[in-house]
């Protein structure tokens, strides 16, 4: 890696850091609400992003996984536990259920392990949905409390948001280590070529079920923060539409790249919203605006916000149909001409799911 | 007695609509490896299409039967191929998947956006009359369907295995390379396998619609359902996907009517997870070969 290439990309990460932590006195309750909910999603994203991205173990059950911390969070907050006590547990039940699920993928492979986790994460949205002595069922749990650090309680929606920053930090610094330990060169020979994987001596059935826990781990942590984000959860969110809306965020990103998942949160969260209210740019750009006016003209502006997810439908279209390999995939090809200079950025035949 | 010949044919009826669906789902993974997570969609779309065929261009409801087919025949089965699949074939599955998963929201969204978000009515196949059959009363309707549903898979699988173009097809699906060192026009058979797909799922459009009103939404548990039909007859088989479609109706609605109604959703995805742990080709499928 050249010297001009650490300086653009640590200050490109300085600035972004920034951005994030200048952010909400910028903005409405609601936009940093929206802005923590990117954060929480992107941990879970990070996760399907080791199992898929990195392990080549495609999983259609992140957003069960997301379901079950949430619940445990809801659950047991209620009833008068700390969060910290429903982060050990929702992380330990997902990472046992995670390490069980990776069973089905040492039998069968690629789209029928799709099609299991799919059945799997469809299963358990029937539980919450219809268990009712435990989950609340269709009325869900509400009054779900904000938790509180060293005694203080993280009530504005301001202070919430720094926590699940900081737990999104703490999240990418423990997946770069592992990207970068033994663990994740295991995983990226698992996706490149298991069999060739299994005769170096890579214990291919251990790091399956370790990429699915670990996966599932992450998305169960999310969840413990989604619970007290929104305050009241049924089981709505939890549904197959969530586990494929990560797995859209991992490909959109640039799966089995590091930031990739950062990005496609970035275009499932955050980019919907913006298109919404995409009618209000004119009052953003202050003196600009009357510039603008020649190049976009506020009638379309307008026509974009009223239908913004026909527009964002065709946006994730064009951009797959134009960069496959998701927009971190195309950036790092760009600016990486020679030889690949981290794991991730090998060629991105883990896409190769046939 | 009678119940039980009645769940019967209701069964088979939503089952010969599955396995249309699911047919055509078969059929994109064979030619192209595509999973097409706009299935449902492409069963909601035609039926509004015969509505315009009917209030714009005035026609009868069996001519705007035939134009809605053929609109989706052209829009869902060769714009689909051209525009979206074409640029992605060479970049693996899951991208493709993701941008089909797209489709199927700009596809709901745009009609519940520019055509309306209530539920619409949609003309019956035919009077609302019941039948005796084997001592059972039958409505009409599930007849009809289940007899256009036979009908087209017979006139399908007539096509595959007694014409050229169908064993050409057969070929394609089963070695691409190969079929185009016999001089096969892959790329004309991979087109017309996503022609026949948009012809069935428009065909079960009509045959569905009647049934639920044509509304936006539609698509959603149709395209699971032929999801998992095509997986538990066996993903490489046009003969599976028929199979796991008549089972998952059957199921369905005998699990409705004998099993617990919160968990009847659930009866059709334990099928998948034991199919596929214990028989992971499908129960009518080839075992494909893992390439190193």
């Amino acid at each position: 890696m050249s010297r001009a290439r650490i300086l653009l990309g640590s200050a490109t990460g300085l600035i972004i850091v920034a951005g994030l932590i200048a952010a909400p006195f910028g903005l409405k309750p609601y936009g940093i609400y929206i802005l923590t909910l990117w954060a929480v999603t992107a941990i879970a994203a990070i996760g399907l992003n080791l199992t898929l991205g990195y392990a080549g173990q495609i999983s259609l059950a992140q957003g069960a996984f997301v379901g079950i911390g949430a619940y445990a969070a809801a659950l047991l907050t209620t009833h008068g536990w700390p969060l910290g006590a429903a982060y050990v547990v929702a992380a330990l039940a997902c990472f046992a259920i995670g390490w069980l699920l990776g069973y089905p993928a040492l039998r069968v492979q690629h789209h029928y392990l799709a099609f299991v986790t799919l059945a799997f994460s469809t299963l358990i949205y029937l539980v919450l949905r219809n268990e009712e002595w435990i989950t609340g069922g269709i009325y869900g749990i509400s009054n779900i409390p904000r938790p509180s650090l060293f005694g203080y309680l993280l009530r504005s929606p301001r202070d919430f948001y720094y926590f699940c920053l900081a737990n999104l930090a703490l999240v990418s610094l423990a997946a770069w280590w592992l990207i970068r330990s033994p663990w994740g060169r295991a995983f990226v020979a698992l996706r490149e070529n298991p069999v060739r994987a299994l005769s170096l001596g890579v214990d291919t059935r251990r790091y399956t079920l370790m990429a699915f826990a670990l996966g599932a781990a992450l998305g169960g942590i999310s969840g413990v923060l989604y619970a007290p984000l929104v305050q009241y959860i049924d089981p709505t969110p939890f549904s197959l539409l969530l586990s494929l809306n990560l797995l859209l965020m991992v490909i959109v990103g640039g799966s089995g790249y590091f930031f990739g998942p950062f990005v496609g949160a970035v275009v499932a969260v955050l980019l919907p919203e913006w298109l919404q209210s995409a009618d209000r740019l004119y009052d953003a750009l202050g003196p600009l605006s009357d510039v603008m006016r020649f190049v976009l003209p506020p009638d379309a502006l307008k026509y974009v916000a009223k239908h913004y997810l026909v527009a964002y439908a065709i946006f994730v279209m064009v951009l797959l149909v134009f960069r496959p390999s998701g927009i971190i995939g195309f950036f790092q090809r760009r600016f990486t001409r020679r030889k690949p200079d981290t794991p991730p950025a090998a060629p991105v035949t883990q896409a190769k799911v046939a | 007695m009678a119940d039980f010949i009645q769940l019967l044919v209701a069964g088979l009826a939503t089952g010969g609509i599955y396995a249309l669906v699911a047919i055509g789902f078969t059929l994109l993974w064979q030619t192209s490896q595509t999973i097409n997570f706009a299935q449902g969609e492409f069963v909601m779309l035609p039926a509004f299409f015969m509505l315009g065929a009917m209030s714009v261009l005035g026609l009868p409801f069996w001519g705007a039967v035939v134009v809605g087919i053929l609109v989706a025949a052209l829009v869902l089965g060769v714009l689909f191929k051209r525009l979206v699949v074409d640029p992605m074939l060479h970049h693996g599955v899951l991208p493709l998947a993701i941008a089909t998963m797209a489709l199927s929201l700009f596809l709901k969204e745009a009609v519940k956006d520019f055509y309306s978000a209530e539920a619409q009515p949609f003309p019956p196949l035919a009077a609302d009359v019941n039948v005796s059959f084997l001592g059972a009363a039958v409505s009409l309707q599930s007849l009809i369907v289940v007899a256009i549903a036979i009908g087209a898979v017979v006139a399908l699988q007539l096509f595959l295995n007694n014409t050229q173009t169908g064993r050409r097809m057969q070929a394609t699906a089963q070695n691409p390379t190969v079929a185009r060192i016999l001089g096969i026009p892959v790329e004309r058979m991979i087109l017309l396998a996503f022609v026949i797909n948009a012809v069935l799922a428009a065909l079960a459009s009509a045959l569905v619609t009647p049934i639920y009103l044509a509304k936006f939404s539609n698509g959603e548990y149709l395209g699971i359902a032929a999801f998992i039909a095509a997986i538990v007859g066996g993903f490489n088989q046009v003969r599976g996907a028929i199979l796991g479609g008549l089972l998952l109706g059957v199921v369905d609605n005998f699990a409705a009517a004998y099993l617990s109604a919160q968990y009847r959703a659930a009866i059709p995805l334990v099928l998948l997870i034991v199919v596929i742990l214990f028989r992971p080709q499908g129960l009518l499928g080839r075992v494909e070969e893992r390439t190193v």
